[in-house]
This record gives structure tokens, C-alpha cells and sequence, in this order.
């Protein structure tokens, strides 16, 4: 899936749907369950409509009736995050959980068995 | 101006922009000219056991963040857990919506019920997430996407969905 079009095709993965959704709703808008359903039906559905390797399905959904989001994206100011090299929680009561009850296989837990 | 309508937002040339504008030279994006060998899927979609993989830096309570500088780890998912316990963490896109529903970014709940409907086989028993905006491909390609390969595998999934953010 993708909703940064010209990102997709320039990695060119097999198969793609594309939701024309701001980025971070990827699939769906918050607390609409209906629209998240039909997004990923769609979305599935390129498993088999697509027959073309690189193609990509365009989803027939809309953030909204103006687009005005686009401009703002195309053209507002650069709010992205430092990159702060620890981690970054959610809040604090997920930090304390984590630094009193987690050891090292919390991150990338290979040796945890994957249960079948 | 307005944009024109269904015309897809220029990212490659606006972070381009975002970039010039901090005295970074431009970054170099992966550019694969032929897609991967095509692979059909092996039996219906409603009989394939999905995997999932998103890169909206989700998280359970209780497991370690992420971090935004070239995080190359990931987590595992179980997909049986309460959306309550994702948590959802990115330099990168505004995280108000996710925080409020993750499911706008780890489509869990919609797979759920349409695995209940037969929509698709089964859902993996484990999901896996990274942070996105790893600055080196190399890295993406050597370190993270060969463990991710290996858990899958583990997973015997039969179809994936990739949810970049």
C-alpha cells in the first residue's frame, strides 16, 4: 500500500494500491471502521486484479471534497521530529513498563520462538 | 493556488525541498527500473495466510520505543492483541490520528474481521514493525529486511501487505 505515489514507483514493488490520504492514514481515517474495511478489501483486491508486475491500483477513495490537504503537504513547513537516537514513547507510563519489565528481546527478539 | 484535483502530492521533490533548505545534499531514493519477478498468488486470496508488516513505528506497551535516528530494529506483533495496547512513534508524519485509532496505520482490526468473514485465510500469528526514514537503504536491505524475510518464512505466510506510512 501507498500514499506516496511518486515514492512507490520509483522503488517499484510488484504490486501496489494507492489511498490519495494525507500521510499517516495509510489505511483509513481514524475511528471509521466501515471506510477502514472497504480500503483494505480494496486494497486486497489488487492481489488479483493486479496482472501486470509494477502496476499499481489506484483506491477509489477521497480524504476530501477539496483537496485542500494537498497543498499544505506539497508546500507547508518542514514539521518533521529530530532524530533523537533514544527511544521515543508514547507517554511516560509506556517508558516505565518498558525500562522495568522489558530485556533486550522486546526489541528484536530473535531468539523468541515464534509460536505456530 | 490549489492543487489540481486527484493529482498525487510531489514527495520525492518536496523533500528534496525540505532538504536544500537545511544544506543537505539531495538524498538518493531507491530507483528500481524493472519491478521483482512476479509471483501469483499460489491459491485464493480467501485461503493464504496474510502477513503484515507496517512502518509506522508501532509498538506494544511495555516493549522499547523506537528511536528516530536509522532505527534498523523491529517488533514483533501478536495479532491477537488489543488495538488498546499499540502504541504508534515517527519523526516523520503527524501521529495525532494514529495515536487516536492506529488503525489508520496497522490496519489490525479490519484484517481481523476479514479473516473472520473468510475475506482472507487467516491472519499471521505475529505481525512486524519498524520505524520508516532508515536514511541508508543498505542498511534496510543487509540488516533489517533479511530478519523480517527469515520471520515470515517462520510465519508461513502466503500473501504480505506492506503498510509504509
Amino acid at each position: 500500500m501507498t500514499s506516496a505515489l511518486d515514492i512507490t514507483q520509483a522503488v517499484n514493488p510488484p504490486r501496489a494500491a494507492f489511498v490519495d490520504f494525507p500521510l499517516g492514514h495509510t489505511t483509513g481515517k481514524p475511528h471509521q471502521p466501515d471506510l477502514q474495511r472497504a480500503i483494505m478489501v480494496e486494497a486486497l483486491g489488487a492481489f488479483t486484479s493486479l496482472t501486470t508486475p509494477g502496476s499499481v491500483k489506484r483506491l477509489p477513495f477521497r480524504w476530501s471534497a477539496d483537496d485542500a490537504w494537498k497543498d499544505t503537504a506539497q508546500r507547508g513547513p518542514d514539521d518533521r521530529r529530530p532524530r533523537y537516537d533514544t527511544p521515543q514513547y508514547q507517554n511516560e507510563e509506556d517508558r516505565l513498563r518498558a525500562e522495568t519489565h522489558c530485556d533486550a528481546t522486546c526489541v528484536t527478539p530473535m531468539r523468541h520462538p515464534v509460536r505456530q | 493556488m490549489t492543487t489540481e484535483r486527484d493529482t498525487p502530492v510531489a514527495y520525492i521533490a518536496r523533500i528534496a525541498e525540505k532538504y536544500a533548505a537545511l544544506g543537505y545534499p539531495a538524498y538518493r531514493w531507491v530507483v528500481n527500473e524493472t519491478p521483482p519477478p512476479w509471483q501469483p498468488l499460489s491459491k485464493p486470496l480467501s485461503e493464504c495466510r496474510l502477513g503484515l508488516i507496517a512502518s509506522g513505528g508501532i509498538y506494544v506497551t511495555g516493549q522499547v520505543a523506537f528511536h528516530y535516528k536509522d532505527d534498523t530494529s523491529y517488533r514483533v506483533i501478536p495479532t491477537d492483541i488489543p488495538t488498546a495496547a499499540l502504541r504508534a512513534t515517527h519523526f516523520a508524519y503527524d501521529l495525532t490520528d494514529a495515536r487516536r485509532d492506529v488503525n489508520v496505520v496497522f490496519p489490525l482490526d479490519p484484517l481481523r474481521q476479514l479473516a473472520k468473514k473468510g475475506v482472507i485465510g487467516a491472519l499471521a500469528a505475529h505481525a512486524f514493525t519498524f520505524m520508516g526514514g532508515i536514511y541508508s537503504a543498505r542498511r534496510v536491505q543487509e540488516e533489517l529486511a533479511p530478519q523480517l524475510t527469515e520471520r515470515l518464512l517462520a510465519e508461513r505466510v502466503e500473501a504480505l501487505l506492506l503498510v509504509p506510512v
